[in-house]
């Protein structure tokens, strides 16, 4: 077993993990975060995206034991239970970015780091470029990238990163 | 995934000690060849020693007429970065074509080199502008350093710690993906040195990386796609299976090449 400590969603969380576990794995199932989702299990799918030191990481492919010392976030971390919800996801719901629901956890995050990285004036070509490693089996995307764009206007005026 | 004892040196001697004291122990880095082989009990080192939080192996600078590129550098860090987008921006367009955003925020040049997969990208960059790989023993040459499928001159407890890349006057890479695992097909990367042209092509060959001599001389009397014109590229050799035949392969790495020279003439 090896001890690590990091920050999940803010909140320091200290625990010893079988080194081969993943980091969705513990999110899930130690800290019961199951809103990050284990789609493909082989970094295609984007179902586990989160968000390691600021940045977009699929899950699924990291050992928990790696992001020993790190920050994460998730998508339970971008707003506080009953606080309105962080603007990508009210994008999401405003513009019927979702059918099923399973991807979504993913886009979100995909969407916050294209933001971070690209800005809020995001082009359909650059948003679906952007979603290359994030796959939904029922919406056909128009309504996802649509909602990546709105979301990305809305982020610039709000406080929620 | 089978049990293993992870370790994260601080340093590059501490990592390369730990592969001399623990037999069959193997690096990661970014862990995205690993972590996948891991889980399908395609590989199950006894040890892993993570390589990602030892300082300064991800540095990116200008030395000299060479661009250094630190073997921790990630996909993202290769493709957004100003030096390596003024020195070679083939090789910064190359990184950002690499897997998805999320995979080039954990992706490592140096894993990629270290394991050379055939259809990876890295490998056909690293031949076309003769780049020098350094590890913690001594310097590789790129031509000694590619040994065929998934082999390299790396011995067991030698750790890549950087990779020195020539400035070229023109270089481009382009890709023919496979249309559903998004890997190269064929990836041809063409470099005009200031001595020679290189030619180098990944994912058709079937000993892994290799260099297309045929064109090379040809595109060194002229740096024109013209003068490629009759030149044919043999199929033997190449890899034949559901996704394409030896033969399709051989085509693409012609027409790629041609779209490589192009755009590298067009970036003046």
């Amino acid at each position: 077993m090896a001890k690590i400590s990091l920050i999940v969603n803010g909140n320091p969380v200290t625990a010893n993990v079988d080194p081969r576990t993943l980091l969705v794995q513990f999110l899930r199932e130690n800290l019961r975060l199951t809103g990050t989702h284990v789609g493909c299990d082989t970094s295609q799918c984007g179902a586990c995206v989160v968000h390691l030191d600021g940045k977009a990481v699929k899950s699924c492919t990291t050992l928990a034991v790696m992001a020993d010392g790190h920050e994460v976030k998730t998508i339970e971390g971008l707003a506080a239970d009953g606080a309105p919800l962080h603007p990508m996801q009210e994008a999401f719901r405003e513009h019927h970015g979702l059918q099923c629901g399973f991807c979504t956890p993913g886009m979100i995050m995909t969407a916050i780091d294209i933001v971070h990285r690209k800005g809020h004036e995001l082009d359909d070509h650059t948003i679906r470029e952007e979603l290359e490693g994030n796959l939904c089996r029922c919406t056909g995307y128009q309504n996802i990238v649509a909602s990546i764009a709105a979301g990305a206007k809305a982020m610039a005026k709000s406080d929620l990163a | 995934m089978y049990e293993f004892k992870y370790h994260r040196p601080g340093t590059v001697r501490q990592a390369a000690n730990l592969l001399v004291k623990n037999e069959d122990a193997k690096l990661i880095a970014g862990g995205h060849t690993l972590i996948p082989v891991m889980k399908q009990r395609l590989a199950s080192p006894p040890h892993l020693v993570d390589l990602s939080h030892i300082e300064g192996l991800d540095t990116i600078e200008m030395k000299g007429r060479s661009l250094v590129i630190g073997a921790t550098a990630k996909h993202a860090d290769v493709a957004s970065s100003p030096i390596v987008g003024e020195a070679i921006p083939a090789l910064a367009s190359l990184a950002g074509g690499i897997g998805d955003p999320a995979v080039r925020h954990k992706g490592t040049i140096g894993g990629s080199l270290a394991n050379n997969d055939p259809t990876a990208d890295y490998p056909a960059a690293v031949l076309a502008l003769g780049a020098t790989i350094v590890t913690n023993k001594r310097r590789l040459k790129a031509e000694e350093y590619f040994q065929g499928l998934f082999s390299t001159a790396l011995e067991a407890d030698e750790i890549i710690t950087k990779v020195m890349f020539p400035v070229p006057k023109k270089a481009a890479y382009v890709k023919f993906r496979n249309q559903a695992s998004r890997y190269a097909l064929v990836g041809v990367f063409v470099a005009r040195r200031p001595s020679d042209v290189r030619v180098a092509v990944t994912g058709a060959g079937s000993e892994g990386v290799f260099r297309v001599t045929a064109f090379e001389e040809a595109l060194k009397k002229r740096f024109s796609s013209k003068v490629l014109d009759g030149i044919d590229v043999p199929a033997e050799g190449l890899n034949s299976d559901i996704h394409g035949s030896a033969e399709y392969r051989a085509h693409l790495i012609g027409v790629l090449t041609r779209r490589a020279v192009d755009a590298a003439n067009a970036k003046e």
